[in-house]
């Protein structure tokens, strides 16, 4: 695998290589039409120039730019203790010095994608209708894809040869446009002398075939290292996890959901697992495509029989997709069999079946959570879920209409954050003069669960023996008794 | 005059080659250490977990004392191995007392339902699939560090150090390979 990444790189660069002279001829041509031939190399100092800063610009803040238009949101081992576990499984098979950060879109359709220049510092970001609808082996089989992602350094290239793609897009565009316009005329006409008039004629025919060929050329080669390094992650991912079916069957039903991801864009669609935008009409073919076709990437998955090492996934795309290479030849080098465990669920499926109501009210669960709400059990048994901006310190139950009091500490850390809110100040005061101390008399030398007082729960082991200890979220000292 | 500074240059290249290779026979080494203790934290972390498991089973199997006898005797045995063989044949008996348990399990609804017993499960069940990844990820790096020291030419290198080939973690015991299967879910 690690020789792999060596291959990966070096194809990528000359694709890139190409990507990038196609920038610089396109802004060599632009810049003639407009002032003669002397304006070519301005033209192609501009052109270089926009890409540096966009690169610099993606390269320094790429991946807060690309978490925050995802809405994506940080979360703590007790949101989603699963998906943390999974991804630690994957870190420890991926052999990754650090545990990446793990973010949740509060979206309902099933996605995922990864960001990271490097494997020490990467995040991987999935939305709460993917962790509604997977089940373990699946999860697993997409996290395992993010993380080869992020080990084959494609979330790096798809980056920057998105750049790139905007910048001609973005100078193509223009041009375009100031033609279109005519803007630009006058400014022609006024050059004197006939030869350079007719190099210019030239020149401007050349940057019109320019603006319109570059970008369509420079989206094909996107295209075409997009698909790549999708066969490439789901090879690695099996290779990771030993286990094809479990992606296959993911990718299944991700392909099956009918919802469409409201904060992706074609600017970040080659990063998720699956294109997040749905096709509008009939597509002529796949090449003008991010991702190759779902139904492709499951058939060869379910191919694989004999091993999960690359060449096994090499052999199961010549079988499906006809003599190509996919994984370079450094990969197929190896051939040390590679055994597919078995499956790690149960085969007791009965209980393992969700009622559609329940895991609906999960989903739901699972977005306020991610969304800061907080959760408070009344007596009755009836789960109650605060939003965050709510200010009254008790409430009554909507089913057995007992008074609820609102843990105020937690409350005030939340509204605290919404500035110049007197009720809030108000809030933090009560929660300043409020008895610090809390006794919990403890019923035995087990394992006890309680909550604090600001709501955030507590567990205490059989071995626990101190006398007292601190709130770690409202600082608020706990004695046993 | 030329060729000496030719013959300076040729000599520079082969020394940082050189220390190149030796480096990076290191770091591959460091990188076997690394997923072996990977392996020992995750086998100490199952120890750790099975404590709450039986404590949180013992309220609800009240007619099932032995099977968490004898999952917490399998469990000071496998802690007390001392052996790399004496060490297998523990754990080789916890896993299968985990098995029993949880099938056992089954019959139990009440205890399924709980939050804490679900916790701990999830728990489990984790650090059974991380003991496997880990000991996956210790045979990959075995085997790139293996290959390293076997072909030409950092086996040089390695033969002057002294660096030796690690050995697989293979598990010829065929109860320990038949991990629990802890989810029900």
């Amino acid at each position: 695998m690690w020789e792999l990444i060596q291959a990966n790189k070096r194809k990528s660069l000359f694709l890139f290589f190409i990507m990038g002279i196609c920038l610089l001829v396109l802004g060599f041509f632009i810049g003639g039409a407009y002032a003669g031939e002397d304006g070519g190399f301005i033209g192609l100092f501009i052109a270089f120039g926009i890409w540096i800063l966009m690169s610099m610009l993606s390269y320094f803040k790429g991946e807060s730019i690309i978490l925050m238009m995802s809405k994506a949101k940080k979360i703590s081992y007790n949101v989603h203790p699963k998906l943390f576990n999974v991804v630690e499984e994957m870190k420890l098979a991926a052999n990754l010095p650090t545990m990446p950060d793990i973010y949740i879109i509060p979206e309902e359709a099933p996605n995922a994608f990864a960001v990271g220049k490097k494997p020490e510092n990467c995040a991987i970001a999935v939305t709460a209708g993917l962790l509604e609808r997977l089940n373990r082996d699946e999860l697993q089989g997409v996290i395992a894809h993010e993380m080869s992602h992020i080990l084959n350094r494609d979330v790096l290239f798809m980056t920057f040869s998105g750049v790139l793609l905007g910048s001609i897009v973005f100078l193509s565009h223009a041009f375009l446009r100031s033609m279109w316009y005519g803007g630009g005329r006058n400014r022609f006409k006024s050059k004197s002398s006939k030869g350079s008039g007719q190099i210019q004629m030239i020149l401007i025919v050349a940057a019109i075939v320019m603006a319109i060929l570059a970008p369509l050329m420079a989206r094909l080669l996107y295209f075409a290292i997009s698909r790549k390094r999708e066969y490439l992650a789901d090879a690695s991912a099996v290779r990771l996890t030993r286990y094809p079916e479990g992606l296959a069957s993911a990718l299944e039903k991700i392909s099956l959901s009918s919802f469409e991801m409201k904060t992706a864009s074609k600017a970040t669609a080659a990063l998720y697992i699956a294109n997040p935008l749905k096709p509008k009409g009939v597509r002529l073919s796949n090449i003008s495509s991010t991702h190759p076709p779902m139904d492709e990437r499951i058939k060869i998955l379910r191919k694989i029989s004999h091993g999960a090492n690359f060449i096994d996934y090499q052999n199961a795309f010549t079988s499906v997709k006809g003599k190509q290479n996919i994984i370079p030849t450094s990969g197929i080098r190896d051939k040390k069999k590679i055994n597919i465990r078995t499956s790690n669920i149960a085969n007791s499926t009965s209980s393992q079946v969700k009622s559609t109501i329940k895991s609906t009210r999960d989903l739901g669960d699972l977005m306020r959570a991610v969304n800061d709400y907080m959760f408070l059990a009344c007596t009755c048994g009836l789960k109650i879920k605060l939003p965050p901006n709510f200010k009254k310190d008790k409430f009554n139950c909507p089913r057995c209409g007992r008074e609820n009091h609102v843990p105020i500490a937690e409350l005030a850390a939340i509204s605290g954050m919404i500035a110049g809110n007197e009720k809030a100040d108000e809030i933090k005061m009560k929660s300043k003069t409020a008895n610090n101390t809390f006794m919990y008399n403890r019923i035995g030398k087990r394992w006890e669960t309680f909550s604090c007082p600001c709501g955030s729960p507590k567990q205490l082991s059989p071995a626990f023996n101190k006398p007292s200890f601190v709130c770690n979220k409202c600082g608020r000292r706990i004695e046993i008794k | 005059m030329f060729v000496l500074l030719i013959a300076i240059a040729i000599f520079v290249v082969i020394v940082f080659s050189l220390v190149g290779m030796y480096n990076s026979l290191i770091r591959l080494r460091n990188q076997v250490k690394n997923a072996w203790s990977q392996i020992d934290v995750q086998l100490k972390r199952r120890h750790d977990l099975i404590p709450n498991l039986v404590e949180t089973a013992k309220g609800y199997m009240k007619h099932e004392q032995d099977t968490l006898k004898g999952i917490t005797e399998a469990r000071s045995k496998a802690m007390g191995a001392g052996s790399v063989g004496d060490k297998a044949k523990a754990e080789g008996e916890l896993n299968g007392a985990m098995s029993k348990f949880f099938l056992v399990v089954e019959n139990y609804p009440d205890l399924k339902a709980n939050t804490n017993f679900l916790a701990v499960q999830e728990e489990l069940t984790s650090t059974e699939n991380k003991i496997a990844f880990a000991r996956q990820s210790y045979n990959d790096q075995v085997l790139f560090f293996n290959n390293k020291i076997q072909m030409f030419p950092s086996n040089v290198i390695a033969g002057m150090y002294n660096f030796k080939e690690n050995e697989f973690f293979e598990i010829e015991n065929e109860v320990e390979r038949a991990v629990p299967k802890v989810d029900f879910s």
